[in-house]
């Protein structure tokens, strides 16, 4: 939904994945580096690097998608 | 289900309600937050009560505040009505309820849901959409008149913004036994930040909020699901193990075990679950609370209100899967330190040996996978389910306060603007007397339960008055208001019948091997049936009104209006089509 004027609800939500992707993101990267494994079930499936790194990518997507700039 | 759940249990997840009484007691933390976890849900508030302050010169009308101007497209006014939905501890109290009675739960998911979303879209919504309406009982009183609309209106109002009331203190339980949060810091957070964003933006802040929130549901909930599948193997593996750990075939079985109510683990026969789940309750309160109503109510034109819940019914089939399935994951994955398997039991059998219950199977397996971040994410899911059903409630309440009892009955002539006001004030109104009610269940741990059941008296009537209103001519005003009422007497008769003697169960249910959750079930199918032969009995005895006063309002009495026509892919029938080919997919794959 979006108002002559206004911001998307798709880009307010696109921040928040974006934001939160990316500090999964950063986090699972640590873990990749340092080698540090969080004490959890499966962790050298590395799920933080995958599922952060997908919502940094959809909430760009969405960021871009709807963009308050955007026409 | 809960031993002792209503209607509202089973429609709204509160199973974790009662359970959060006993979790009261419970002095362990199942989760310790790292600092980007408290990122993660600190920067939540901050983006849901920014939505408010930036809505807030968006909502200064009547129609902005109470109906999101009318401006909703289908996927937003699809989504806001799954998520009104999906709060009130939907998560956590049907992954106990998947882990107590197993795949059996999807029902409440599938037959107790989708061919009631699919009817709300296809065959009621025109009617809704066309009589303009600004609520649930504002329709009863274009059809029926004041009486019925008062009626609805007042029992409406007072039981939302108790159960408004019951959600938050069973949230602010929840926190304490996750995280350890204090009760009250919990209660205030959650109530201060939801009555800003919804008192500052109206209903389009609320289903905005609603959407970002069935967002961050999906991407805190579902990688859950998805690693204990692969621990486990697949879902032939976690079958396999199920059986061999419990050697019965009921958990994974949808209705395979309901030929009687002594074959499944829910106690409950497949009439029960046809007609008094698949007919009464679920078309109940998907197709007459306002609560849910009122979001499709919120779309652009007849179209989108037609498709948001048929879009809506797509998700909701889908939900088990991040639900249902950690339920019955931590059947055979959640293991005691010293590896032997996790035994979760019921709310009142906890103890040093078993300390944890159903209800906290789903915080468990987050525990289990989830890393810093991650885990963050998880507990914002839940917080944002939380917070989405308690700004239903809330924004659900200001509207039927507001034009359904303020300006019906106490101020008829002021201005839009006045309205408005009214509308703000009853939000904030509306959000003290939940806290009150939190503070006043947290005294006394029994009233929780009453509470629950009065809310569930009225849906099952409600939906025979509603029907009736839509679907035949001849019903009468009188009909419908003494079909709603005894209705309404029916159910509570019922429920106190069985409360003081629970052998009466046999009667109601028609079996003495029947259980708890096939009260619920049968005594929604005894109001119903009660309402709808009273509401005739009374409409025949009784003048109808002229055909032409009923156009727009009753099924036979109003032209429809001929939609343009649009490509295949943006046709309602075809949707629906889908879904109901989906729909008989899942049952029968889980049979």
């Amino acid at each position: 939904m979006k108002y002559s004027g206004s911001i998307s609800i798709w880009f307010f939500i696109g921040v928040l994945l974006a934001f939160y992707g990316a500090l999964i993101l950063g986090y699972g990267i640590y873990e990749l580096i340092t080698g540090n494994l969080a004490p959890v079930v499966l962790a050298g499936l590395y799920a933080p690097v995958w599922w952060g790194g997908m919502m940094l990518a959809l909430g760009l997507f969405y960021c871009i998608r709807f963009s308050p700039g955007k026409k | 289900m809960n031993l002792t759940l209503t209607i509202t249990d089973v429609l709204m997840g509160s199973h974790g309600v009662q359970s959060g009484l006993s979790l009261f007691q419970a002095t362990s933390v199942l989760a310790h937050l790292s600092i980007i976890d408290i990122i993660i849900i600190a920067s939540y508030f901050v983006m849901v009560v920014w939505i408010g302050f930036y809505l807030k010169g968006k909502s200064n009308t009547g129609l902005d505040f109470f109906m999101a101007g009318r401006q909703m497209t289908v996927w937003i006014a699809g989504l806001s009505f799954l998520s009104a939905n999906l709060g009130s501890l939907e998560l956590m109290g049907w992954a106990g309820s998947a882990y107590e009675y197993g795949i059996l739960a999807s029902h409440w998911y599938w037959i107790g849901a989708i061919p009631a979303m699919l009817f709300l879209g296809l065959v009621m919504m025109p009617f809704y959409y066309i009589s303009k309406t600004n609520s649930v009982p504002g329709y009863l009183k274009l059809r029926f008149g004041e009486s019925s609309r008062v009626l609805s209106a007042v029992c409406f109002a007072f039981m939302t913004i108790l159960m408004s009331g019951v959600n938050m203190f069973a949230m602010a339980l929840v926190m304490k036994v996750i995280l350890g949060w204090d009760i009250t810091f919990s209660i205030l957070m959650s109530s201060l930040a939801v009555a800003l964003y919804v008192g500052l933006g109206g209903l389009r802040s609320a289903i905005f909020n609603e959407v970002l929130q069935f967002a961050l549901i999906w991407c805190g909930a579902l990688l859950v699901p998805i690693l204990g599948l692969i621990e486990a193997g697949g879902w032939d593996n976690l079958k396999a193990k199920i059986l061999m750990n419990y050697h019965t075939s009921e958990y994974t079985h949808l209705w395979k075990g309901l030929g009687h109510f002594s074959t499944n683990t829910m106690g409950v026969q497949w009439t029960g679950i046809v007609f008094g789940l698949g007919f009464v309750i679920s078309f109940g309160y998907w197709t007459t609370d306002f609560l849910v109503v009122q979001r499709v109510l919120a779309a652009k034109n007849l179209r989108a209100a037609q498709m948001a819940p048929i879009l809506a019914s797509v998700f909701k089939m889908a939900i088990p899967f991040f639900v249902i399935l950690p339920g019955l994951l931590g059947l055979v994955l959640l293991r005691n330190n010293d590896g032997t398997l996790m035994h979760l039991v019921g709310q009142d059998a906890t103890s040093a040996a078993n300390p944890n219950s159903y209800n906290e199977v789903l915080p468990l397996m987050m525990e289990r996978y989830l890393s810093p971040g991650l885990l963050g994410l998880g507990i914002t899911a839940l917080v944002a389910g939380f917070m989405s059903g308690m700004a239903g409630n809330v924004s659900a309440f200001s509207t039927v306060w507001t034009y359904d009892i303020y300006k019906a009955l106490i101020n008829k002539k002021a201005t839009d603007g006045h309205y408005v006001s009214v509308g703000r004030w009853s939000t904030v109104l509306g959000v003290v007397v939940s806290i009150l009610t939190a503070y006043l269940v947290m005294q006394a741990a029994g009233m929780m339960d009453y509470v629950q059941a009065l809310f569930s008296f009225f849906i099952a009537p409600l939906l025979g008055t509603v029907l009736a209103g839509m679907f035949w001519k001849r019903a009468t005003k009188e009909g419908a208001f003494w079909g709603l009422l005894v209705g309404t007497v029916t159910s509570v008769g019922l429920w106190v019948w069985v409360k003081m003697d629970p052998s009466a169960l046999r009667y109601v249910a028609f079996s003495p091997d029947a259980k708890a959750m096939a009260a619920d079930l049968f005594r929604a199918l005894w109001a119903w049936t009660a309402c709808a032969v009273v509401t005739v009995a009374v409409s025949y005895c009784t003048p109808a009104r002229p055909l032409a006063e009923l156009a727009g309002l009753v099924y036979g009495a109003t032209p429809l209006p001929q939609s343009d026509p649009v490509s295949i892919y943006k046709n309602h029938w075809f949707w629906a089509a889908i879904v109901i080919i989906m729909f008989f997919i899942v049952n029968i794959v889980f049979w």
